[in-house]
């Protein structure tokens, strides 16, 4: 049950850019330290706002990568060809170079350790962000309740946290990770090899609609997979989404 | 671009809300007043590339809320719901 | 606002030839898609436009008998309040003149209504006399949906935002009356080059 505790203002600080993990060739984490921050939940997201000399200003929201336990606040970004804050983040920044943002925002999208389960997560490229951030706390804290992670990608490749996420499975054998790589698949591939459709959601969902799903992604991906788990037998209270429109870039 | 890639979550919307209320709004439940669906904030549709923000019946689309905000000022119009139910 | 980030330009920011560019605006290459809901899909064979309200009598055209009317290929410059403005947009259309030719009115005002819902007010001396259209062709397409098609109205002389999209008609009113946007902070007339762009603005 979420509660609405009164929140302070929300204002922008200045983080600083402590580290950069290439993830994938177009995707990179910022690793930042910034005084004061009042920590997060698994789920929220960042605003981060750029000003050019003239005064210009371009916003955009991030989701938070790191679990709330890790002590420093990582933001995982996608560079978009066209993108107009992408860039400039997974190009231009280096260490030490400062970085306006305000948060931790929401309180619909997020998952805390003590909520009830079993926990499905599906996720589209970028998508896997928050949901990586809720893996996180899980792993974090121990908790056991079930969960599932159901990841499409491009290409292998393009996997985000790829490492990470295989050691998390192998270790804990109430976390499972299945990948669906929809354009070109490795030799010997055995996870699934389509987009997610209603069918990946049979065999990958919990039965009965039981416990909560998070579907994180491009709005079309998000839209497929809500429609999906209400086939499947989730009920849309148990279904939150979280679209990421065309100005995610 | 596609106009579905318009169409954003309640969630997307929490930053402008953290603005103007003191409580999260996004898991605040509501009532659409032209069709009577209830969803928490959170779940409706938010349409934001746009002169403001409209937030919209995931049901029916009807027009619940929506909010402008310009250089200090914000405009909100929030005849669209009947009523809203904040946990505090 | 003190902090600036440190080698960020931001995507090219054109201010444009003088005179064409109004203040606080510059030049964008694409179109960009700005909406308030769902794109609307109404089929052509329940498509009409009416002109309604303070008339002497209603008038009506299906899509067929619309596009019978006489059009024109106009060029103009538009400038959204969102701050993008593109120079030499082209359009083909039918002239408001054209449509309220035979209306009997002596109203002021309208308000433009559309799929969807959305609405937006102007005076009538603003989409008459060679200032207005009906437009269903966009830089030699016919409109797409996402920009307002079938047709959309095009007052390229005000804010785009009084463009309306997906428009269905027009109401004529003796007082002005305020439309979404105008209901909401943004200024009932929008003039660019007074940067009209909200209440006492």
């Amino acid at each position: 049950m979420a509660r609405a505790a009164v929140l302070g203002r929300l204002i922008w600080q200045l983080g600083e850019v402590a580290e950069l993990i290439d993830e994938t060739p177009r995707v990179k984490t910022l690793v930042l330290e910034i005084p004061d921050w009042p920590g997060h939940r698994s789920g929220q997201h960042v605003d981060v706002r750029l000003t050019a000399e003239d005064g210009y200003q371009a916003q955009r929201s991030y989701s938070i990568a790191s679990a709330p336990e890790n002590e420093r606040l990582e933001i995982t970004v996608e560079r978009l060809d066209d993108g107009e804050v992408s860039p400039y983040l997974a190009e231009e920044l280096v260490v030490g170079d400062k970085l306006e943002l305000r948060g931790p925002i929401g309180g619909y999208f997020v998952w805390e350790a003590g909520q009830d389960g079993p926990l499905l997560l599906v996720a589209a490229g970028s998508g896997v962000v928050p949901l990586m951030a809720m893996l996180r706390h899980r792993a974090a804290t121990g908790a056991d309740v079930p969960a599932r992670l159901l990841y499409s990608s491009r290409t292998l490749e393009e996997v985000i946290y790829r490492d990470e996420l295989d050691r998390l499975s192998k270790a804990d054998p109430t976390l499972e990770v299945h990948y669906a790589v929809t354009r070109e698949q490795p030799e010997g591939w055995s996870g699934y090899a389509r987009r997610v459709d209603e069918e990946i959601l049979r065999e990958t969902a919990y039965p009965n609609g039981e416990g909560v799903a998070f579907v994180c992604g491009p709005t079309r991906f998000v839209e497929t997979v809500a429609n999906g788990l209400l086939a499947v037998g989730y009920a849309p209270e148990r279904v939150r989404t979280e679209r990421f429109g065309p100005t995610g870039g | 671009m596609e106009e579905q890639d318009l169409k954003l979550d309640g969630n997307a919307a929490a930053g402008l809300f953290r603005e103007l209320f003191a409580f999260e709004l996004t898991t605040a439940r509501g009532r659409c007043d032209n069709c009577g669906a209830i969803a928490e904030v959170g779940a409706v549709a938010v349409y934001a590339n746009a002169p403001g923000s409209v937030l919209r019946c995931p049901k029916c689309d009807a027009v619940l809320m929506r909010v402008a905000a310009n250089g200090g000022r914000y405009w909100l119009d929030v005849r669209g719901i009947s009523w809203l139910e904040i946990h505090a | 606002m003190s902090f600036v980030s440190r080698g960020f330009h931001g995507k090219r920011r054109d201010e444009g030839p003088s005179g064409r560019v109004p203040p606080g605006q510059y030049l964008v290459d694409d179109f960009p898609v700005l909406s308030a809901g769902p794109t609307p899909r109404t089929p052509l064979e329940q498509w009409d436009f009416a002109v309604t309200g303070a008339v002497a009598e209603p008038k009506r055209w299906t899509w067929d008998e619309f596009r019978a009317l006489p059009s024109e290929t106009v060029t103009k410059d538009i400038h959204c309040v969102t701050k993008w403005s593109k120079l030499d947009t082209v359009w083909e259309g039918v002239s408001l003149d054209t449509l309220l030719e035979d209306v009997e009115s002596a109203a002021e005002y309208i308000l433009a209504f559309c799929d969807g819902g959305y609405t937006t007010n102007l005076p009538l001396e603003d989409v008459t006399d060679g200032k207005a259209w009906i437009a269903f062709g966009y830089d030699g397409e016919p409109l797409d949906p996402e920009h307002g098609g079938p047709a959309r109205l095009l007052v390229p002389h005000l804010y785009f935002w009084k463009s309306a999209k997906w428009v269905r008609g027009l109401r004529l009113l003796d007082d002005d009356e305020p439309g979404f946007w105008e209901s909401l902070g943004y200024h009932m007339y929008g003039d660019p080059w007074r940067e009209q762009r909200y209440w006492g603005d």
